[in-house]
């Protein structure tokens, strides 16, 4: 149903000359929307035409308006040839569908050319009528809000959190249709721009579908991708996760205490389903005695009726997947109990209860009346019922395993009652509900993570299939249905029941596939899974857990006997009461409430591996094969890594292997911390095989000692220095039994009755490397290479960094891509390696040298992509944002800051200010006395180092165990590793750790730059969610372009640098212009998904495409008063979720 | 192993200002490159040779990239591919737009042709500017002169608004179109010992005193007249003729004379100098002023206020003060003689004269 889209065409500048005898151009504009031209007068011989012209009136679908682009093309009057096109501007409309986003689209364009780049700039004004459609039936979700932000966008509040939201589609690619034989390189890259511009439209116009059939209202970490398949075909897929938002204001807060469905509907947007959503119904959940489901009671009399998703007509879905039912209860129980919620889309008796709504029979389902002129296979229906009733099936045997599984609570530990046992439970079953427990987020509102289990991986090595048949999109999604079902079943041998900060990604060479998906296991907080809780405060009174412990945050959420890897547990260093892991992996951010020693730091793990080159399944074959072990020397290299910086956690873990054709590439990038609960890391400790050989064990001397320095010079560096605890302060360490129990998660009590101790290994895990032959020496090499980055300079691939607060206002964000050729063909792993890690230090270190300006500063959200073009090749590319803080200012900052920690903090919470502000001629005094009462971490007894050896094998051995266990054969096979790690969590939040961001984040406004003068606006960027000293005060849509941009004379452009650097600088000329059309300032979560690069030198060609994609926002500089005004938000909003839980 | 793409690109555009010059003087990468290490920028953030290298390369690729927006500076400022601060643009453009006296001393006054350009690198060879940097600067004077032709209006409005200049740089614009326009020479042996600044202290006189546009305002109804900066005022150089009469009028020759020697007796040891020259020098000057109706010798102007003053004078040891205070006596003294009857433009001739002379006195 209808809308109306209004364009004008005001003005043109900077036009390039088309004539060349006048040096002129006569330039007129077409505008195009769906298969709609008008045109404007031609304006003759100006390179600064003015137009100003009529408004272009567009009536057309909202579908199509989801779907389309505005098309804007220049072009130069020609009286006796054809006219000569100049460029193009796509216009994205989305945003204007929205009521709390952009109004009005208006400002200068970069008029953009695949071929010649930026050529002048257009005016334009665009507007959108929408009338409000009623109609149950669409296929359209105007006003669903999506954020690329992995976190709830600052001024909004989750009322609910509803899961995990996929969708893919897929199509012929252009470049690979014969047609593309006879037209221009234009026409073909113009064919693809417009094609994938279409495809994310749709499938963001689907995802948003879904959403309204959740209930949800928003997207939140949407993330899409390419997948160019070559002679395949193209995939664009999305994932992200379903929530409701409300917009939190001053106002609106009272509103929603009083008024809790209107407040939240105001805010709906056009949501058919707002009005089904009952907040007050949650309040039927008894604690204590309901059912294992936290169901809602039936308000049938006074909801309207219930949001159906329509049984799917075929019309615009010529080719996606369909897993509409992903996230919607599938059991019989909650069929009949969850009326606000449609269950069965695929049977279409339920859903035709509802057409009778008045204003639904005007579309009726749509079914064909949309051509689509640029698709050119008809569109087809694709459910399969078969495929359903399998995954039913499955699905019921999950949830009976879970409920068997699952009881225990694992090591929930002593003073964890029946009581949260019981609500564990509950969240469990309600989440098991979902097909996939999955969240795109990766920071998350205070309460909401109640435990981290560890990383769940999965890999899987696919052949494309050559004759592939772009209206069945099901085998794809058949592939992601089994990745994901593996991740979940990893998450629940960790005992969880979710899984967080969950990705997908895919490596392509010729015709194989590596999908590859991973998260984080997690224990959630039930109150946000349910509908409407959180609305009302009162509510959830009776629903609540014992407080938590403030320390308690990431205790094992698995049961402690039956651990699904070997680790080593203790009491938690900071409650003293559950156990916590030796080393917690995660690829989280590190939760604003955490306890943290020092400052944390990029880690990285490289890793080549040669394969011989192979066709087809050999190929695949031969790469299955290769992957356990490269995800295994990369776990390796990262636990080394981060034990030498005297580290126990790693946050926003990122392990991306790529695939070319005769070598796989693995880079892993995280950033590790010392989390104060974990235990102190043992050091490194070195062995030789062969003890006899006196130059051997000189040798070894040598690199333990290299060793150790290095561990004590990092430990001064980022200012680790934990609080020395007594053992009996500790409370015992639990060594790993000896006999691991492989009972399959029995109901036993067993955390309480802990069987064997022994105390003899206890913290002291020194860690042992064992030098048997090169490689490990090359091991230790690689492992000692690794520079820190110089003085002034810190680095993360997180948001923030922890233990840096004040941020000040100066940011640079950045875009680097480094591509190596290798010409020596003889090369050994070993040499690659080097190789490969030489290119990334190398680019770090140009990082620091480029910023140097800006010290003291700190690279965030350091993102490598690596991939191999071609066979010679190696492509690093790196986003990443670089942000001053104040150095001066720390120790009051932190003062500030910590005094209402301390209320709930030991005195180690006390020490560590001292040791943040310290700098670093008091730093210098500590580290002799830290090592003497740290004695594990240099002189390690051979007792300690003998056992453990033991232990680090056991746990090698039984790693590689499960690998080989899990690597499957090809096409049906998917490796896949389930990840040691662990788990920490500060328990929920108390109010002052609420606040989602370090609060010394945004006070300093030291230095931020006045842009005074220009006629452009300032448009920042950034890969996080905030601007430093600022504060976001409206989000405008999300910003996703997609560009081909090819050249025919390379050397002239200054060769594939150059071509690629004014590439870049375009897209993001292109990005900043789009997002000031908006009314915006700042794009916020922005990122560069692809840039795939191909280049032939000889013929002097090349083409890249890029994919970015962000948030666009108006923010506003934070000046003293607004900060208070926004604390007082916080404290509101805080205030209100607080009451929920006391 | 090579490194085969090697691009950083910073949201808000990274300038590094000492590569930025090293890039405007001509330097090649590995030049600059040398330059840098041996100014000691290793020592910064650990850096190492290839990180140097690849910062220079990619600076020097924005700088390419930026060139085509220098070359209109307003541009700089609307264009969207660069984010630049206003800051940075200024100082981009301030330092583009800059040159070095030794190279434009040489090409002043000169046609701003293909020719010329041709000559460049003996220019470069003579004055060690690289080549490179001398096509810049003397593209960038061509560019200039180009725009500024076609305008009406005051000159060096035109090339501060046009070009985004500071107001001291925009006035060094002006005299080097302005001694382009009217082929000033300025290549002569005995020309050589005056600086750059030194002429465009003169041509700034000469624009504010003998052009069409120095009238003032109240002259034209809308003061916007094509090139009238640029050219001198024809109806002024005519009435110079006129004051021929101050040498070929015996009787005010003598006037004048001893006018000009009872104000100086005393005042100065090169009395007896000046007395004694007096006459050559009167005819010297008026003479200049009477030919300057011709195109060739308004070229000689400068070689002449050498040839037939300055030396003179010079060989005659006076003191720059001498000169000043000859100057003054002699151009007032003419106020008072009753039958000269072009004391107005005698004072628009003198005033520039000299001022010139007094600029141009030194060694």
């Amino acid at each position: 149903m209808p809308g109306k889209l209004k364009a004008k065409i005001v003005a043109g500048r900077h036009l390039p000359v088309m004539d060349r005898a006048s040096d002129l151009t006569d330039a007129f504009v077409e505008v195009k929307f769906g298969n709609t031209t008008f045109k404007t007068d031609v304006y003759p011989k100006s390179l600064n035409p003015q137009w100003n012209s009529e408004w272009f009136k567009f009536e057309v679908d909202d579908e199509d308006l989801q779907d389309e682009p505005l098309q804007i093309t220049v072009l130069d009057h020609d009286t006796y040839s054809a006219n000569d096109a100049i460029g193009k501007v796509y216009i994205d409309i989305d945003p204007l569908l929205c009521t709390e986003a952009a109004s009005i689209i208006s400002g200068w364009f970069p008029i953009y050319d695949t071929i010649h780049g930026i050529r002048g700039e257009i005016n334009v004004l665009v507007k959108v009528e929408l009338f409000n459609d009623l109609n149950r039936f669409r296929q359209s979700s105007c006003g669903v809000k999506f954020f690329c932000t992995t976190s709830i966008p600052r001024g909004y509040r989750a009322a609910t959190v509803h899961g995990f939201l996929e969708e893919l589609v897929v199509n012929e690619d252009p470049e690979y249709q014969w047609i593309d034989r006879i037209r221009t390189p234009r026409a073909s890259n113009e064919a693809r721009q417009r094609l994938i511009s279409l495809m994310s439209g749709e499938l963001q116009r689907k995802i948003g579908l879904k959403v309204l059939e959740m209930g949800g209202n928003a997207v939140v970490g949407y993330l899409q991708c390419f997948d160019l398949e070559g002679e395949s075909g193209l995939v664009v897929r999305a994932i992200g996760t379903a929530c409701s938002l409300e917009k939190l204001s001053s106002g609106s807060i009272l509103n929603t205490h009083t008024h809790p469905n209107t407040a939240p509907a105001s805010n709906a947007c056009n949501s058919p389903s707002k009005d089904g959503k009952e907040p007050v119904f949650g309040e039927d959940l008894p604690s204590s005695s309901g059912p294992p489901t936290p169901f809602r009671a039936l308000p049938t009399s006074s909801s309207p009726p219930p949001p159906f998703s329509p049984s799917k007509p075929c019309s615009r879905q010529s080719s996606s997947s369909d897993t509409d039912l992903s996230l919607t209860p599938k059991t019989e129980e909650s069929v009949r109990r969850r009326p606000g919620i449609f269950l069965c889309p695929s049977s279409p008796i339920l859903s035709a209860d509802t057409l009778s709504l008045p204003g639904s029979g005007s579309v009726g389902c749509g079914l064909g009346s949309v051509p689509r002129a640029t698709t050119p296979h008809p569109p087809s229906f694709t459910y399969s019922d078969s495929a359903l009733l399998r995954k039913s099936v499955s699905f019921t045997e999950d949830l009976l395993l879970a409920a068997s599984g699952m009881g225990s609570g694992g090591s929930a530990g002593k003073e964890a009652g029946p009581l949260k046992t019981l609500l564990r439970q509950q969240t469990q079953t309600a989440l098991e509900q979902r097909e996939f427990p999955f969240f795109t987020l990766t920071s998350f509102p205070p309460a909401f993570l109640l435990h981290v289990g560890g990383v769940v991986n999965a890999r899987s090595v696919k052949l494309l299939d050559r004759i592939h048949n772009p209206d069945e999109p099901e085998t794809r999604d058949a592939w992601w249905e089994e990745i994901r079902q593996e991740i979940k079943s990893h998450a629940k041998a960790l005992g969880c029941h979710a899984v967080v900060g969950y990705s997908e990604s895919t490596s392509i060479c010729e015709e194989v596939c590596i999908l590859s998906a991973s998260g984080t296991a997690a224990i959630l907080n039930p109150r946000y899974m349910r509908e409407g809780c959180l609305d009302i405060g009162s509510t959830d009174h009776r629903f609540e857990e014992p407080s938590p412990p403030t320390c308690g945050f990431c205790h094992i959420p698995y049961d402690e006997l039956n651990m699904p890897f070997p680790a080593q547990l203790t009491y938690c260093y900071h409650c003293r009461r559950q156990k916590v892991p030796d080393v917690l992996f995660t690829t989280i951010d590190l939760p604003a409430e955490a306890a943290v020693t020092g400052k944390g730091c990029l880690i990285q793990a490289r890793l080549c591996r040669l394969k011989k080159k192979a066709q087809g399944e050999v190929n695949a074959t031969a790469i299955s094969n290769l992957l356990p072990f490269m995800e295994y020397e990369l776990h390796t290299q990262l636990m080394n890594k981060l034990k030498l910086r005297s580290m126990n956690a790693l946050f926003g873990l990122r392990i991306q292997i790529s695939v070319g054709e005769n070598m796989l590439l693995g880079l892993a990038s995280a950033t590790g911390v010392y989390l104060t609960a974990l235990p102190a890391p043992g050091g490194i400790q070195i062995a030789g095989k062969t003890p006899g050989d006196p130059s051997n064990e000189q040798h070894l001397l040598t690199i333990q000692k290299r060793i150790n320095e290095a561990t004590a010079k990092n430990k001064e560096l980022y200012q680790i220095n934990p609080p020395e605890l007594t053992e009996e302060g500790v409370g015992s360490p639990i060594p790993e039994p000896r006999q691991r129990s492989r009972l399959f998660r029995s109901h036993s009590e067993s955390s309480d009755e802990i069987s064997e101790l022994d105390l003899s290994h206890g913290k002291k895990d020194a860690f042992v490397l064992e030098i048997d032959d090169t490689d490990a020496v090359e091991d230790i090499h690689s492992l000692l290479t690794d520079a820190n980055p110089p003085r002034g300079f810190y680095s993360c691939n997180t948001e923030t960094m922890p233990g840096i607060y004040n941020w000040t206002s100066g940011i640079q964000m950045f875009t680097s891509v480094r591509i190596l050729r290798l010409n020596n063909t003889n090369l050994t792993n070993q040499g690659l390696n080097k190789i490969f890690t030489d290119l990334c230090e190398n680019l770090l270190k140009s990082f620091y040298f480029k910023l140097r300006s800006m010290i003291p500063c700190c690279l965030c959200h350091l993102n490598f992509t690596v991939a191999v073009p071609e066979e010679e090749l190696i492509q690093v590319a790196v986003t990443a944002v670089a942000m001053t803080f104040d150095k001066d200012q720390t120790q009051e900052k932190l003062a500030e800051k910590l005094i209402p920690k301390g209320g709930s903090d030991t005195d180690e919470q006390l020490q560590f200010p001292m040791e943040l502000c310290a700098d670093s001629s008091t730093i210098n005094s500590q580290p002799s006395s830290k090592i003497s009462g740290v004695p594990e971490s240099t002189n390690i007894s051979s007792r300690a180092a003998s056992v453990d050896y033991g232990s680090f094998a056991d746990r090698c051995s039984t790693w590689l165990e499960l690998l080989r266990l899990k690597a499957h054969t090809i096409r049906r096979g998917s490796v896949k590793t389930s990840r040691r790690t662990q788990s920490l969590a500060h328990s929920v939040s108390s109010l002052e750790h609420s606040s989602p961001l370090p609060d010394g984040r945004s006070r300093s406004l030291r230095s931020s730059r006045s842009f005074g003068g220009s006629t452009v606006t300032v448009v920042k960027m950034t890969p996080l969610s905030f601007l430093p000293g600022t504060r976001i005060i409206k989000y405008l849509g999300i910003i996703n372009m997609f560009f081909i941009r090819e050249t025919t004379s390379l050397r002239e452009e200054g060769g594939v640098s150059g071509f690629l650097h004014s590439f870049i600088a375009e897209v993001f000329a292109m990005v900043r212009a789009h997002v000031a059309a908006l009314g915006g300032n700042a794009v916020v979560s922005y990122s560069m998904q692809d840039c795939v690069l191909m280049e032939n030198p000889n013929k002097n060609q090349a083409q890249c495409l890029i994919n970015v994609s962000g948030d666009a926002v108006i923010c506003v500089r934070e000046s003293d008063q607004d900060s208070l005004a926004s604390t007082t938000t916080i404290g509101h909003s805080c205030s209100s979720t607080t009451d929920v839980t006391t | 192993m090579s490194v085969e793409l090697d691009v950083f690109v910073g949201n808000t555009t990274i300038m590094d200002e000492e590569v930025y010059q090293l890039w405007l003087d001509g330097y090649t990468v590995i030049d600059a490159v040398k330059v840098r290490r041996e100014g000691g920028v290793l020592d910064e953030c650990e850096a190492n040779a290839d990180v140097v290298l690849s910062d220079t390369m990619d600076q020097y690729r924005t700088f390419q990239m930026c060139e085509r927006l220098l070359h209109s500076p307003p541009k700089l400022a609307n264009q969207l591919l660069f984010q630049i601060t206003p800051h940075r643009q200024t100082i981009l453009i301030e330092r583009y737009y800059a040159f070095d006296d030794a190279f434009v001393r040489e090409v002043l006054g000169k046609k701003l042709s293909k020719g010329t350009k041709k000559d460049l690198d003996d220019i470069s060879a003579k004055t060690t500017v690289t080549l490179k940097s001398c096509r810049r600067q003397f593209d960038n004077f061509k560019r200039v002169f180009k725009v500024v032709e076609e305008l009406k209006g005051p000159l060096v409005e035109n090339i501060r608004h046009h070009f985004l200049l500071s107001d001291k740089l925009a006035k060094d614009y002006a005299a080097i179109v302005f001694f382009a326009n009217n082929r000033f020479e300025t290549g002569k042996r005995k020309l050589q010992y005056l600086t750059f600044q030194d002429f465009a202290i003169c041509a700034g006189q000469l624009i504010n005193n003998w052009t069409v546009g120095a009238v003032g305002p109240d002259s034209f109804v809308d003061n916007m007249v094509e090139d009238m900066d640029v050219d001198l005022d024809k109806e002024f150089l005519q009435e110079l003729k006129e004051l021929k009469i101050l040498i070929t009028d015996k009787d005010l020759l003598d006037q004048h004379k001893s006018l000009v020697c009872t104000a100086l007796r005393g005042k100065t040891k090169a009395f007896n100098e000046m007395e004694a020259n007096f006459k050559n020098l009167s005819r010297g000057l008026v003479n200049i002023a009477a030919k300057l109706t011709n195109t060739k010798d308004v070229r000689d102007f400068f070689i002449d206020l050498v040839e037939k003053f300055i030396e003179p004078c010079r060989s005659d040891r006076w003191t720059a003060a001498d000169m000043k205070l000859y100057l003054t006596h002699y151009t007032n003294s003419v106020h008072i003689l009753d039958t000269f009857k072009h004391q107005v433009v005698w004072d628009r001739y003198m005033g520039v004269i000299k001022s010139c002379i007094f600029k141009m006195y030194h060694d």
